[in-house]
């Protein structure tokens, strides 16, 4: 009982870290078609933007704070990873509608990009760089409707990308002087400690659990339900569902696709960047650290069938328990005593990296029989 | 893509081939051996490049799992190598099975002590691999977006595996060939290297040969058409799934041979050939050069590797920067390839850019040299 505890609790906290980092990549698969292999590269801004933050709350002012650091760059990173989405929704991903297959090497150019740019750029100029993007972009949003109409906003627009740079590089420049570990360009792995009250383990029904783990398992549980909320509940939740419905019809009636794909993407960008958070409390970041989740990810959102949100969270809780099952040889501690044939199959299995090798090729195995995933789409469509 | 390419003139034709033919046999002169192995290196990628184009340009089909049938191919060449130059060790097998305790050849690899097994098995082992993967894929009707995502988890798989089995394939470590013997002669040897870049030379050449030849006729047409519409193909008879499992087992047996002579190049072969971005890379080859047209996919796959080569050299960190925006430039601004691009209107576009040369006015616009199925 307790083995299968244990075994319910790791397959429970590997899926989780899967599920909100495929949780952005479901909604934007399956509202666009497209698929992000900077999904990843958003993922590692996330993580890097916990390292930063907790750099910056080392500092003396916000010593005093320091503990809630990794809540605060939950929604820093969120932001962060959701206006580099934003931006590349709006300079490339836009042009490349309806050819799927061309938007996926651009964003694959995207994500050599990105990961180039987190070692040859020092990360204190990094952030002032997205400081600076997160400002030009939501300045121009929040004048007044007055400015808004007029002729000659493109100017405020204008001067506001002009103050947003200013700040961007005033901030670079302070937090570089101020804090020598982000000054310098590196390409060497960072880690990023938990703080106090995230470190050590809880007991429950007699299991010890890692509390970071739990701490994963929770951010991903608020995400999906805020998601699930989000999409079901507000207004543009109810126009992404549209959209993902059908495209064309929803611009007829008058929904505009062009900014509930901005928001989509901005959402699941966001949710990578979320992702990341929870991928910096497991080890240490680095610029391949996205690499690592982005195959599992796509495997989850496959499997899972497109635009179906328990679906997505079906197939992580599966791949994660199924990977812990095989990875860890649990069967053979469960059933000690079944024929050698089996057994010595399962040894064979029982490393991690043999366990995705298993994993695949079940997943291989289950599309032969459903190709559409686990909650296919329904309508009658040649095409796809 | 139903622009009408221009057919160069016979000439041009006739004296391109003279002097591809006379640089072919200068090169070994005239280039630095260091040089040299890296053409003739880069000149074996070009053989799975053309493979990509053969799925992805005329197919449509983009897959991002070609560097598996790369490494089985290069596995193959390697292992025979091996094996033949191992009868100084213990037990008459490859050295490094001695570290991991292994007494006996494994029995896959038994047949490869035949040389005449090995010249087979280079490209169809790969072949078979890629047919069966392709038919359990198409056979669901997954395409787009799907199948690239399954060859990348399927590459995913194979790296693994391969990775991890040291007792069976030397795991991480992969397999030399510089120091093996091949007729009496080390295989890294200079004079070796010469006749390897000779054979990949001409291998080049015959692939672009059966390539041509694969993609003319109706074999080809039908190619096209289910790289344009599928469904329409099938409602007009045709099976598509058996066209597509051919045309990825062909893509997969060239990308085999590609392997072997990249391996004996390189003088090893490890699971790094099975990576994520080596294989993406090779689909940028293609699309840089031209997909559609076969010499643009050799020609991208050459000029892009030795790009590389040359900015790596001289400033490392730069190449992940201009390689991530080629793939950005090449889909957004340039999605036919540069050869494309040239045998389409793009000269002319230019030029009427900057009024150099008088617009045709037509409506609908004018198809200059308008002759059926001309891809190259």
């Amino acid at each position: 009982m307790e083995l299968l505890l244990d075994s319910l609790f790791n397959g429970v906290a590997i899926g989780s870290v899967l599920l909100v980092a495929a949780l952005g990549l479901a909604i934007v698969f399956g509202l666009m078609g497209v698929i992000n292999l900077a999904h990843g590269e958003l993922m590692m801004l996330g993580a890097y933007t916990t390292y930063v933050t907790q750099l910056i709350f080392k500092l003396p002012i916000l010593k005093p704070f320091y503990n809630s650091y990794i809540i605060v760059s939950i929604f820093l990173a969120f932001i962060v990873s959701g206006v580099v989405g934003i931006l590349l929704e709006k300079t490339i991903i836009r042009k490349l509608y309806g050819s799927p297959l061309e938007t996926l090497l651009a964003t694959w150019g995207v994500s050599l990009i990105l990961q180039q740019f987190v070692r040859s750029v020092p990360l204190a100029y990094g952030t002032g760089l997205v400081l600076s993007l997160i400002i030009g972009l939501f300045l121009p949003t929040t004048f007044p409707s007055k400015i808004k109409e007029s002729i000659n906003f493109k100017y405020f627009k204008f001067s506001s990308w002009i103050f947003a740079a200013l700040t961007g590089v005033l901030t670079g420049s302070l937090i570089s002087s101020s804090i020598s570990k982000l000054s310098r360009a590196s390409a060497r792995n960072v880690d990023v400690t938990a703080p106090s009250w995230m470190r050590g383990q809880v007991e429950i029904i007699g299991t010890a659990f890692p509390k970071t783990r739990l701490m994963i398992i929770v951010i991903t549980l608020i995400s999906v339900i805020a998601i699930t909320l989000f999409l079901n509940q507000s207004a543009w939740g109810m126009r992404i569902r549209a959209v993902t419905q059908n495209r064309q019809m929803s611009d007829c009636l008058g929904i505009s696709t062009e900014k509930v794909d901005i928001i989509t993407f901005g959402i699941g960008s966001g949710l990578a960047g979320v992702a990341g958070v929870a991928v910096s409390l497991l080890g240490s970041v680095g610029p391949n650290v996205g690499g690592n989740y982005i195959v599992g990810c796509f495997m989850v959102v496959v499997l899972g069938g497109v635009g179906n949100l328990l679906g997505t969270v079906l197939a992580s809780f599966g791949i994660g328990i199924m990977t812990d099952l095989i990875g860890a040889g649990r069967l053979l501690s469960i059933w000690p005593d079944m024929p050698l044939p089996l057994s010595n199959t399962i040894n064979f299995f029982a490393t991690t990296s043999m366990a995705r090798v298993m994993i695949f090729a079940l997943i291989v195995i289950f599309l032969q029989f459903k190709p559409t995933g686990l909650f296919p789409q329904k309508g009658r469509m040649v095409e796809n | 893509m139903s622009i009408s390419k221009i057919k160069f003139d016979k000439k041009i034709v006739l004296s391109f081939w003279i002097i591809l033919i006379a640089l072919i046999i200068a090169a070994p002169t005239l280039l630095p051996v260091f040089r040299l192995n890296l053409l003739g290196r880069y000149l074996s990628l070009s053989i799975v490049a053309l493979g990509v184009d053969l799925i992805w340009g005329y197919t449509g089909l983009l897959s991002l799992g070609q560097g598996i049938f790369f490494a089985l191919g290069g596995y193959s060449a390697a292992m025979y190598l091996q094996i033949t130059s191992s009868s100084e060790f213990p037990n008459n097998i490859p050295e490094f099975f001695a570290l991991y305790g292994v007494e006996k050849l494994p029995f896959f690899w038994e047949p490869f002590r035949s040389p005449f097994f090995t010249f087979f098995a280079i490209w169809i082992i790969p072949a078979l691999v890629a047919g069966l993967i392709g038919f359990l894929v198409f056979r669901n009707r997954i395409k787009g977006v799907y199948f690239s995502i399954l060859t990348q988890a399927s590459l995913l798989v194979f790296f693994n595996f391969f990775n991890g089995q040291q007792k069976l394939i030397n795991g991480t470590n992969g397999l030399k060939t510089d120091v093996t013997q091949l007729f009496g002669q080390m295989v890294g040897s200079e004079s070796m290297q010469r006749i390897f870049f000779w054979i990949t030379a001409i291998l080049v050449i015959a692939a672009w040969f059966f390539a041509k030849w694969v993609v003319k006729g109706r074999f080809g047409n039908i190619l096209i058409g289910i790289r344009d519409d599928e469904p329409r193909v099938r409602f007009t008879g045709y099976n598509p799934v058996i066209f597509k499992t051919i045309i990825f087992s062909i893509a997969g047996g060239l990308a085999g041979i590609s392997g072997a002579l990249y391996t004996v190049q390189s003088g090893i072969v490890s699971p790094q050939f099975m990576t994520v971005p080596f294989s993406i890379e090779m689909v940028i080859w293609v699309a840089v050069g031209g997909r559609g047209t076969l010499l643009g996919a050799i020609l991208g796959a050459v000029f892009i590797n030795y790009a590389k080569s040359l900015v790596s050299e001289a400033l490392p960190a730069s190449w992940m920067f201009i390689q991530g925006g080629l793939f950005i430039l090449v889909v957004t601004a340039l999605p036919e390839g540069v050869l494309g691009w040239i045998q389409g209107d793009g000269p002319r576009n230019l030029l009427q850019r900057f009024g150099l040369k008088r617009k045709i006015e037509t409506y609908p616009s004018l198809e200059v040299n308008n002759k059926e199925g001309n891809n190259e």
